[in-house]
């Protein structure tokens, strides 16, 4: 069981009229991994991302996820699965607080709905009271203790970033899925947040898939990353492997600095 | 049925399919650039109707200069509208300005009231409008070959307008992307004000042919054809004129040969739009010729 | 402020309303009781958009129809089986109207049930359209309801309408249903499947990647705003006695939201204040309409003047005061007792 992978696609491809975004993608996540998917700008990363949590239909192949095939399952359906994500340009919810936010995340695992509160049955109470509770735990664990009160939007932009972490921490997920975790971050910001995602995979014992620009946050944490280049993936292999793959060095930095390389 | 009433029946359908298809216009143009659903749209087909009447009545004009004058003074209200309720909106949730529009179409609506009172008014028809023809063994009404015939010409004018003038060329550009547009020297707040005047020019037509038809003034008059003309543009898929013109044809014909075909179901003939409209949208939320909009996540 | 000291307060506010409900109904006359009766009417009304629209964002325009269907179906229940056999003059009321009687509180939860079957049969296909688009179907929905009511004659007496509706709906039903609404509103946005409907109205694609089932939680919010629309619905036709297809016009809907964006959307204490002001003010504005003598001159009325203020009212909240009254906070009384300075002492 160790080795299997705990997420893989199989030929997934999508369409969008003629335009194929992505084509033939495979990748396998092992459990407890943490790999990357790296690739120039409109290569097709969020694209991968759309149709393994169900935003998008693919036009063809499957997405496997523990065994199961969840292959054009609906985005809520995938997150119950265990699968949580981020968006590269941050969502949260903005007339929620921080507090609020985290807990509709763990709204999810929620076992009373909306009569028994309409009824304050006890059980509800209780479970709300519970629920609150681990909200402020992940929001402890990300650094925003003290902030449970503020108005997401309120936030810097940083804490914006780990809010929305812990929100997706909330669904007690397996898989995350991160989208440019660290854009906008400076050098520091971008070293804080890297040390932080090896934590939460520790300590949540997670499977992650992360989609970064930044080189240097790929290189230093994923074991394991895939390189696309308008929709179809150039290489697979190790950070050590794809620094010198010479057509991921193509794709990034165009021809002529390949051949000068 | 005979074929007489049949061709009497057609013209019929035709004449209330080009008075929708022409409010219709000023929905989709409006709703292709700005996304939003101007509600008083109706009220301006209204008032450009009870103009007419007061310029004719009040201000004695000969009639061709009265109908004139009203378009005009309803281009012109129409772009006030916009400016005094919609502009200051523009960065605002897309649904404060629906808002808004609801807001101003009840605030023009009962103004009609105050001003012009709601008792009904007859209004003045030119005889040359109203004299029945008969040809062959039909008998027309020459108005309902007039208010196709005219429909016809402003259509293809508003048509002309919008893909072969430079104002219209700004049009489309706002309607691909109103940002860049701005980016791009377009004057966004010009060209907004006159597709304002452009469908108001369109709609106070279309009242005034409305109340030859059905010559009688009420200031809710422009309710029910205002919503009608809404569903014509959704129908024709929002945001396309030729749609809104077929749409707006379509949903004519729809209404009276329904009626005509099945008398029984006359009581029903205001609520055939609105299930059509719900069937539209929930199979077809882009009508007969609009395009697609993705979700974007 | 602790639970138990909320609750003491609560029960004490609710106290000071029978207390003064009890003392208009003794002293104040029909036209007065008449007016705080639809205070308590348009806030229910009111409060069930909210959660449709103000809390979960779908932008809905199909009030009147669920008003309508509430007025009818309480109105039918509450006629005794003669009463509808006088009234339905054309052609005989039809199974099981014609035979049935129902108490009061049963007719009105009838209503509200009957509104909200049908807001899940138009929920189901409307509410997978988003924004203007829900707006225009709802308000379709509504118009057909209308004409459903003016060409139904065995079901709704036509456009005749029903007359003579026995008035059950006095100061304490009206109040007793008012409070029921705000209670279980408020017990709803305040759970955490308040906060999921607030995702939903925030970012619909992050509640999803939440796990939440949005479409499920829209359908619920729709129904239980129908449900409560419906019950407003019954008690203002059983307030007013009289009913016809007419009265459910769209301008029905529009007092409605009026007094939501006036409140605040997502703001339920906005809603109860601007549900009492609106409806004052539209009394108010009456006077307008009406001649009124004056140092024996006599100004007539101007009719059509009331809505031309009323309307205007709107424009300029919406245009420069978009937030409403309240904006999106609530009231709480540990505001309310900091407020007049003894928030100390109650800690």
């Amino acid at each position: 069981m160790k080795n299997e992978a705990i997420l893989q696609t199989r030929d997934l491809t999508m369409r969008f009229g003629g335009l194929t975004a992505v084509k033939d993608f495979n990748i396998a996540v092992p459990r407890g991994g943490m790999v990357g998917l790296i690739g120039p700008n409109g290569a097709g990363k969020t694209t991968c991302f759309n149709m393994i949590t169900g935003f998008y239909s693919p036009t063809g192949g499957q997405v496997v996820f523990e065994g199961r095939d969840i292959t054009g399952a609906a985005p809520h359906e995938v997150c119950k699965a265990g699968i949580a994500r981020t968006f590269q340009n941050i969502r949260l919810f903005a007339n929620e607080t921080a507090l609020q936010n985290v807990m509709i995340g763990a709204h999810l695992r929620q076992q009373t709905t909306w009569w028994h509160a309409l009824l304050s049955l006890p059980g509800c109470l209780r479970e709300e009271k519970a629920l609150r509770a681990k909200a402020l735990h992940l929001l402890e664990i990300v650094g925003l203790a003290d902030h449970g009160h503020e108005k997401a939007t309120s936030l810097p932009y940083g804490a914006q970033r780990r809010l929305e972490i812990a929100r997706a921490l909330a669904t007690e997920p397996a898989f995350l899925l991160l989208d440019e975790p660290a854009a906008g971050m400076n050098p520091q910001e971008t070293e804080h947040l890297m040390a932080f995602i090896r934590s939460i995979r520790e300590q949540f014992k997670l499977s992650i898939l992360l989609i970064e620009h930044d080189m240097k946050v790929v290189m230093g944490i994923c074991e394991q990353i895939w390189v696309l280049d308008y929709g179809e993936t150039i290489a697979v292999g190790s950070p050590e492997e794809i620094r010198s793959d010479a057509g991921v060095i193509e794709a990034y930095l165009g021809k002529e600095s390949a051949a000068n390389a | 049925m005979t074929s007489s009433m049949f061709v009497q029946h057609f013209l019929n359908a035709l004449t209330l399919g080009s008075l929708y298809a022409l409010i219709a216009i000023g929905y989709t143009m409006v709703y292709g650039i700005l996304r939003l659903i101007n509600f008083a749209h109706g009220e301006i087909f209204m008032l450009g109707a009870y103009f007419v009447f007061w310029g004719v009545v009040l201000l004695h004009l000969p009639w061709p200069v009265a109908v004139l004058g009203a378009i005009l003074i309803t281009a012109l209200t129409g772009v006030l509208v916009d400016r005094v309720a919609y502009r200051p909106l523009r960065e605002a949730p897309r649904i404060s300005a629906l808002i808004s529009s609801i807001g101003v179409s009840f605030f023009l609506q009962n103004l009609a009231v105050v001003v012009f009172s709601a008792i009904p008014r007859q209004v003045y028809r030119p005889e040359w409008l109203t004299k029945v023809m008969i040809v062959g063994k039909v008998r027309v009404l020459p108005l309902t070959l007039f208010v196709p015939a005219l429909s016809l010409v402003l259509m293809l004018g508003s048509i002309y307008i919008v893909y072969k003038t430079k104002p219209g060329l700004g049009m489309r550009a706002i309607a691909k992307d109103i940002e860049t547009s701005r980016l791009m020297g377009v004057p966004v707040n010009r060209i907004i004000s006159l597709t304002f005047g452009l469908g108001s020019a369109l709609a106070a037509a279309s009242g005034i042919m409305w109340a030859l038809r059905y010559p009688q003034l009420q200031p809710i008059m422009g309710v029910i054809p205002g919503f009608k003309a809404f569903i014509a543009a959704v129908l024709g898929g929002i945001g396309s004129i030729g749609g809104a013109v077929v749409g707006g044809v379509l949903l004519g014909f729809v209404e009276i040969m329904l009626v005509a075909f099945m008398p029984e179901l006359a009581g029903f003939r205001d609520a055939f739009a609105f299930v059509l409209l719900i069937v539209i949208l929930l199979f077809r939320p882009t009508g007969l010729f609009g395009e697609r909009l993705e979700d974007k996540v | 402020m602790n639970r138990a000291n909320a609750t003491l307060l609560n029960l004490a506010a609710v106290g000071c309303l029978a207390v003064f409900l009890w003392a208009a109904g003794r002293h104040l006359d029909g036209y007065k009781v008449q007016i705080i009766n639809l205070i308590a009417v348009n806030i229910i009304l009111a409060l069930s958009l909210n959660l449709i629209y103000g809390f979960t964002g779908l932008f809905s325009l199909g009030h009147a129809g669920f008003m309508a269907i509430g007025a009818y179906v309480c109105a039918m229940l509450v006629l005794s089986p003669a009463q509808k056999e006088m009234l339905f003059i054309l052609e005989p009321p039809i199974w099981p109207f014609s035979v049935v009687q129902a108490p009061f509180f049963v007719a009105v939860l009838l209503g509200g049930l009957g509104a909200a079957a049908f807001g899940v049969l138009i929920g189901f296909p409307v509410l997978r359209l988003g924004g203007d688009y829900l707006g225009i179907a709802t308000l379709g929905f509504a118009e057909i309801i209308r004409v459903l009511a003016n060409n139904l004659p065995r079901v709704t007496n036509g456009a005749l309408g029903l007359k003579g509706i026995p008035a059950y709906a006095n100061l304490w039903w009206n109040y007793a249903w008012c409070l029921l609404t705000l209670y279980c509103i408020v017990k709803l946005v305040r759970s955490n499947f308040g906060n999921a409907l607030m995702a939903i109205r925030d970012d619909e694609v992050a509640a999803k990647s939440m796990g939440i089932n949005v479409f499920k939680y829209k359908m619920i919010s729709f129904t239980l705003g129908a449900f409560f629309a419906g019950v407003g619905g019954a008690l203002l036709g059983n307030l007013l006695t009289t009913i016809d297809p007419k009265m459910f016009l769209f301008v029905l809907t529009f007092n409605v939201l009026m007094i939501v964006v006036t409140g605040g959307l997502g703001s339920l204490t906005g809603t109860v204040l601007a549900g009492i002001v609106i409806t004052v003010l539209l009394e108010w504005l009456r006077f307008v309409e009406n001649p009124i003598s004056f140092g024996g001159y006599e100004i007539p009325g101007i009719p059509g003047m009331r809505m031309v203020v009323f309307s205007l009212v709107l424009l300029m909240i919406i245009l420069f005061r978009r937030e409403g009254i309240m904006g999106m906070r609530e009231f709480s009384w540990k505001g309310f007792l900091r407020f007049f300075g003894r928030g100390g002492g109650a800690r």
